[in-house]
């Protein structure tokens, strides 16, 4: 087996709503420098799993270790401190503030930690901002942006958190074809700085980025493996591609 | 007097006290639960139904039972269209928002106190109870009328629970409590719902103030209190909820009365209000209100 | 710059403001500047308020407990053990701070309605204990400072608090230095971070605040603001009452704020002085003044929520702070 100790893992995870298992004993890894998408049919317990990770939702039981530490007690905010960055599926950018503030948010925390003292305020939030190709849009309310480009934004907070993982939740959701494209190039960028975890529907977008995926299905991981085997392997195919 | 029939004078007290309390918290209350509405003008409104019935019964002249029963229709009824009158005019127009309507209601606290002291003035006057002979009990002479109050207000409290559990109406405002849009889905006209609540709770108020005003006079401030002690009861018993609002009324009340008969009326407001607050802190769902959703 | 406000524009304004109130203290007859010199010091007690209800969008219906434990932490001990002004003051500003950390602790653990109505509950439970305490207090009758205790005195300088044009003075710089501090908060990391948790709580969090902390501090804040401004006017005006910690007084630096506009740094200047002349005005010929007070909160929310420069803010100028 590999000696390198995985980024992210998880061991027994739990969690159950009421009788519902949303996620039911989930062992999962996930190697530094990996982009891995999880897909599944809705109500698979995908976006809940990300929750336990990020620490939106507390688990029933279970651990999860993050660069080695356990930071199964550790608070959502506390998470995202220690490097995971959530992005949320349903947008929630600040409606009321420019984009400028929006990301000025991320970049503030970052230098308050005093983790990254090189790139001034406006530096860091700017460079952002290019990175997702906002910069004509900094002064522009959040609210008043098109969908495409709040989605943007959305990946830009989290981006500039410098965050060691990133969790995107259904990112594409809602973007046109064009957009989608530009959003595989920019992922594939921001790889090589972070480890991207992404919950996806589209399989064209999953396909195209992911180096390993993850199918889980009634709280279960059903399969992993390369896109080429996750394509070919007959339970994933029962289950969700539907053949 | 010896410690026993003392003991028994204040819990008598209290329960005069508990009876008047369970009244006005359930107006409160029911507002809330249904309409989720912080009234903060409740307290006025059982001032306006205690001046109202000075008003009414100070028309009325010969035996003092009768201007007393008029009050007891007309008060209410009266603070009833109040309130009926403000929440068609400001509560819907700001949509039920929560901070709005608080806003709103401290709003209507005072025009209703301010319009009050300008016609009615800064005096207290009393309103001569329908009957008032005294019951010998072996210790002390008792007041008949406060007996009455007691019984009044249990049974109106029964009607209450009554209306609410086992009737139509009730039925549609349990509806409109759980889910106001699927209600309006299944034919509840919520709106009308609304502005009917708001009056009823409203009335309650004035009817609990027209029992009380032949033991306590009308004057224009006498609002705060009630209000304040009905937030605590609403509050312990938990928001929304009915027995627990009856249960924290006798509670509160029966306390309330005993130990202000044996300590300062101020520190026991003092220690009743700390502890709501940290009630409220540690436990929202009140002492006996279930965990909602 | 980017993503901010016009720097200039807006120091210019602020100092305009000051410069203009300093010169009102030679303009203005005895009688309005006297207004002047209570509603700049109420002034305070609304920005204060602000700081918590405009910016972090917390609605908190108990400050006259703050407002009041400034009165009472500067008034008392003047009072009672003969004090100099100065470190009474100081006394109410950590009584207040002190008192806002402990409330914010306890009270922060709700949210919406029940932050409101445990906050009222605290306030009263503060007020009741101004009224037990009556022996000290001497309850709503209150308590009168003597003048020759009103003294600030500085090695051999000796000024009367009294006298009404240096009591103005002092009113100013008591004004402007929370006017300029509150500028200077709304416009840091801190005050961006208050805003995004007004707006977006959960959001913040995911974002690595920790929201509590970020709201404690802002009532902390808040309280230390409200008391100043009851230490002051305790000292300037040598009044000291239960009437100060009565719910009334939590309503007020409310209708104050959302009249001059919630989250803008002159809002609650505006409100309280128009506000004031408005009571004042009709105190003269009824009674009922406080019809006044009732009205306005329910037209205001009715029709003009964002009040006199949130409405100016959103049409003519969004770069007001």
């Amino acid at each position: 087996m590999a000696a390198v100790t995985p980024l992210l893992s998880t061991r027994g995870l739990r969690r159950s709503f009421g009788g519902l298992k949303a996620v039911d004993h989930v062992d999962f890894d996930l190697p530094a420098g990996e982009i891995r998408a999880i897909i599944g049919p809705n109500g698979a317990g995908k976006t809940t799993f990300v929750s336990l990770i990020c620490g939106r939702v507390l688990p029933s039981s279970g651990t999860v270790t993050f660069d080695g530490k356990d930071i199964s007690g550790l608070q959502a905010h506390q998470r995202v401190r220690a490097g995971i960055a959530y992005t949320f599926q349903i947008t929630s950018v600040f409606a009321n503030l420019t984009a400028f503030d929006n990301v000025a948010l991320s970049v503030q925390r970052r230098l308050l930690d005093g983790k990254d003292k090189s790139g001034a305020l406006h530096d860091g939030v700017m460079d952002a901002l290019q990175k997702v190709g906002l910069t004509g849009h900094a002064n522009a309310v959040a609210g008043k942006l098109a969908y495409g480009h709040q989605r943007l934004l959305e990946v830009a907070m989290g981006l500039a958190l410098k965050p060691r993982l990133l969790i995107l939740d259904e990112p594409t959701q809602g973007l046109s074809d064009g957009e989608i494209a530009n959003f595989i190039a920019l992922v594939r960028d921001l790889s090589k700085e972070t480890t991207i975890l992404l919950i996806e529907h589209n399989m064209h977008v999953v396909m195209e980025l992911a180096g390993r995926i993850t199918v889980m299905e009634q709280g279960r991981i059903l399969a992993e493996g390369t896109p080429e085997a996750i394509r070919a392997d007959a339970d994933v195919q029962r289950a969700y591609l539907g053949a | 007097m010896a410690f026993g029939p003392y003991l028994l004078l204040a819990t008598l007290e209290g329960l005069v006290m508990a009876a008047v309390l369970a009244l006005t918290a359930l107006g409160l209350s029911l507002v809330f639960g249904v309409m989720r509405v912080v009234n903060v003008a409740h307290g006025e409104f059982f001032m306006l139904g205690a001046v109202l019935a000075w008003w009414v019964s100070s028309l009325v002249s010969g035996n003092p039972a009768i201007g007393f029963l008029l009050a007891l229709i007309v008060s209410p009824l009266i603070v009833g269209a109040v309130a009926l009158v403000s929440e068609r005019l400001v509560l819907r127009r700001l949509d039920y928002k929560p901070e709005a309507t608080i806003v709103a209601t401290i709003g209507l606290l005072y025009i209703i106190q301010q319009l009050v002291l300008t016609f009615y003035g800064p005096e207290a006057r009393p309103v001569v109870a329908p009957f008032d002979f005294r019951i010998r009990l072996p210790w002390f002479g008792y007041s008949s009328y406060k007996l009455a109050v007691i019984a009044a207000s249990i049974l109106l409290v029964l009607a209450t629970w009554f209306v609410l559990t086992r009737t139509k109406i009730g039925l549609v405002m349990r509806a409109t409590q759980y889910d106001g849009e699927i209600a309006q889905a299944f034919g509840v006209p919520v709106d009308r719902v609304y502005a009917g609540v708001f009056a009823l709770g409203a009335m309650l108020a004035a009817v609990a103030a027209v029992l009380i005003v032949p033991i306590q006079q009308a004057h224009y401030l006498m609002g705060l209190d009630p209000l304040l002690l009905s937030f605590i009861v609403v509050i312990i018993g938990g928001l929304g909820s009915l027995r627990g609002t009856v249960v924290a009324a006798v509670l509160i009340g029966l306390s309330d009365g005993i130990i202000s008969v044996f300590f300062s009326p101020t520190l026991a407001k003092i220690i009743a209000t700390s502890f709501v607050a940290l009630v409220l802190v540690f436990r929202p769902q009140g002492l006996f209100g279930a965990e909602t959703r | 710059m980017t993503g901010r406000a016009p720097s200039g524009r807006v120091f210019a304004l602020h100092a305009a403001v000051i410069l203009g109130l300093l010169i009102l203290n030679f303009v203005l007859p005895e009688y309005h500047r006297g207004v002047f010199s209570r509603v700049l010091v109420l002034a305070a007690f609304a920005m204060g308020y602000n700081i918590l209800f405009g910016y972090t969008g917390l609605l908190s219906l108990g400050h006259a407990m703050f407002f009041a434990a400034g009165l009472y932490g500067a008034g008392l001990p003047v009072y009672h053990l003969d004090w100099s002004v100065a470190p009474a003051f100081i006394a109410g500003i950590v009584s207040g701070a002190v008192l806002a950390l402990a409330i914010g602790f306890l009270a922060l653990r709700t949210t919406g309605v029940a932050f409101m109505i445990v906050t009222l509950m605290f306030a009263q439970v503060f007020y009741l204990i101004t009224l037990f305490f009556t022996t000290y207090t001497r309850g709503e009758e209150g308590l009168v400072i003597r003048q020759d205790l009103r003294h600030l005195r500085m090695g051999d300088l000796d000024l009367a608090l009294t006298d009404p044009s240096l009591r103005y003075l002092i009113a100013l710089v008591l004004f402007s230095a929370v006017l300029i501090v509150t500028l200077f908060i709304v416009r840091s990391p801190f005050g961006r971070s208050l805003v995004a948790i007004r707006e977006n709580e959960e959001r913040m969090r995911m974002l690595g605040y920790n929201v509590f902390t970020n709201k404690l501090a802002a009532v902390v804040l808040s309280g230390a603001f409200c008391a100043a401004s009851g230490a002051a006017y305790a000292l300037l005006f040598g009044y000291v009452g239960s009437g100060f910690a009565s719910i009334q007084y939590s309503i007020l630096p409310l209708l104050w704020v959302l009249l001059g506009g919630a989250a803008t740094t002159l809002g609650p200047l505006i409100g309280t002085l128009f506000m004031f002349y408005i009571v004042d005005f009709t105190s003269g010929f009824m009674p009922a003044y406080l019809l006044v007070v009732g009205a306005a909160l329910i037209l205001l929310i009715l029709f003009f929520p964002k009040g006199i420069l949130g409405s100016i803010r959103e049409r003519w100028a969004p770069w007001l702070p």
